[in-house]
């Protein structure tokens, strides 16, 4: 064994590189360095992917602002809004963060302590926010139809979009339910029934002459969906094979589906990064408590575990800008 | 941590200040899309190059100050920065130059 081993087996912190300080920083940071830096690299991946396919459907990409529009217990329409405020409420648990790390080089227990503590309560309202910002889009809000040839079509009164519940009426006119535990086969559930059917929803329209069909085709020189007129409209529906009510990841409301499914992926991958970070923030937070970094005589610990939230918030800056702001 | 005695504090806030302050410009122009901005300006509108922009330098708030990158040998940050910026440019560059290929190829055959 001696001879395949460069550092002697015999001292206490061998695992830890046995002192050895290259560039100044400890085995812990250096590979937490490194590891975040392999992290960010997947991250760009998703990022660079979203990119490419925003390219490739670049006349007809979902607008942010149109999808991501709610917020919690407020009606109506405030675009950003909400995702602004998650944005801040994770830079704060980062100056928190770094304030822990910032007690800890002057050894203030009690003051690492909180700080770790108002980190950890950041962190857990952000993942609550994502968890209900998931929850909207899987829900939606207006509906839509999907034709036989892949377009979602939407619905606008007077420019605006509105809801099929705003202009569909009655209950489904051939009875469908959704097959659930409940009402069926108790071990099996069925494919989602959307609440109106087809026909139900091109009368509707036909019926109400204030009605237009929107398409996912931007018109690049405003920057907005195309409106078509009536009789278009009319034509278009007449291909529609399916309502959609919401977002999964196979079919959705706003647009390609593949926006619905890099929304999940990438916001979805940051969130179990911030559940993680905040897992691994609660068992750092009672060590401190224990006293465990008080008797090591430093909190490295505390600055390390600070770089992975750090990092978690950096990733989040640039998931705010490319998949909400640009 | 040959500086580990001194406090950061008044540091570290006036950091999140300007951060709070970058963020609350981005959301501003976000939703107010002023015209002149949102839908002129080379490769993509003036807007997206201010939101990039933007980002950036609340990226390197966070990775010089809270990250503390700005404290580091020279060569450890330089072997993290450099590696990082590299790749993802290489990477970005080449995705969408594809994504500008993909449409042009496949959007004459989409039927409006």
């Amino acid at each position: 064994m001696e001879a395949n081993i460069a550092v002697p087996t015999d001292k206490k912190e061998t695992w830890g590189g046995g002192g050895a300080r290259p560039f100044g920083a400890s085995y812990g940071k250096m590979m937490m360095w490194f590891f975040i830096l392999s992290d960010a690299l997947t991250f760009s991946g998703f990022l660079a992917a979203y990119g490419l396919t925003r390219f490739k459907f670049i006349d007809s990409w979902p607008i942010a602002d149109e999808v991501f529009t709610h917020v919690p217990f407020v009606h109506g329409d405030y675009p950003m809004i909400y995702v602004a405020i998650m944005t801040f409420i994770l830079i704060f648990s980062s100056v928190t963060m770094v304030l822990a790390v910032d007690a800890g080089h002057q050894m203030k227990k009690n003051k690492v302590a909180w700080y770790m503590f108002a980190t950890i309560i950041g962190g857990i309202i952000f993942v609550g926010s994502q968890a209900w910002e998931w929850n909207t889009f899987i829900n939606g809000t207006y509906g839509a139809v999907k034709t036989t040839d892949g377009k979602v079509l939407q619905f606008v009164k007077d420019g605006k979009q509105i809801a099929l519940a705003d202009f569909v009426t009655g209950d489904r006119t051939d009875a469908l339910e959704t097959h659930n535990r409940t009402n069926g086969l108790w071990w099996e559930s069925g494919e989602t029934v959307s609440t109106y059917s087809v026909d139900q929803v091109v009368n509707a329209y036909k019926a109400n002459p204030a009605i237009q069909v929107r398409t996912e085709l931007i018109d690049l020189d405003k920057k907005q969906k195309t409106i078509l007129s009536r009789e278009k409209g009319a034509a278009e529906l007449a291909k529609a094979k399916l309502v959609v009510e919401g977002a999964n990841l196979e079919v959705n409301e706003y647009g390609n589906t593949i926006f619905a499914d890099f929304f999940f992926f990438i916001t979805g991958f940051h969130g179990f990064h911030v559940l993680s970070g905040i897992v691994i923030n609660i068992i750092i937070f009672f060590n401190v408590i224990l006293g465990t970094y008080e008797r090591r005589g430093h909190y490295e610990m505390v600055e390390k575990v600070g770089l992975y939230w750090h990092f978690v918030d950096l990733v989040w800056v640039f998931v705010f800008t490319f998949f909400y702001l640009v | 941590m040959a500086h580990a005695q001194e406090s950061n504090t008044k540091r570290i806030w006036i950091v999140f200040g300007i951060l709070s302050i970058i963020t609350l410009v981005e959301v501003y122009l976000g939703i107010i899309k002023p015209e002149a901005l949102h839908l002129h300006g080379p490769g993509t509108s003036w807007l997206n190059w201010i939101f990039i922009i933007l980002t950036l330098a609340k990226a390197y708030g966070i990775a010089w100050v809270f990250m503390h990158l700005e404290g580091e040998k020279k060569w450890f940050r330089r072997s993290i920065v450099w590696s990082a910026v590299f790749l993802i440019i290489y990477l970005v560059t080449l995705l969408l130059i594809e994504g500008g290929y993909l449409y042009d190829t496949l959007s004459p055959l989409v039927n409006w």
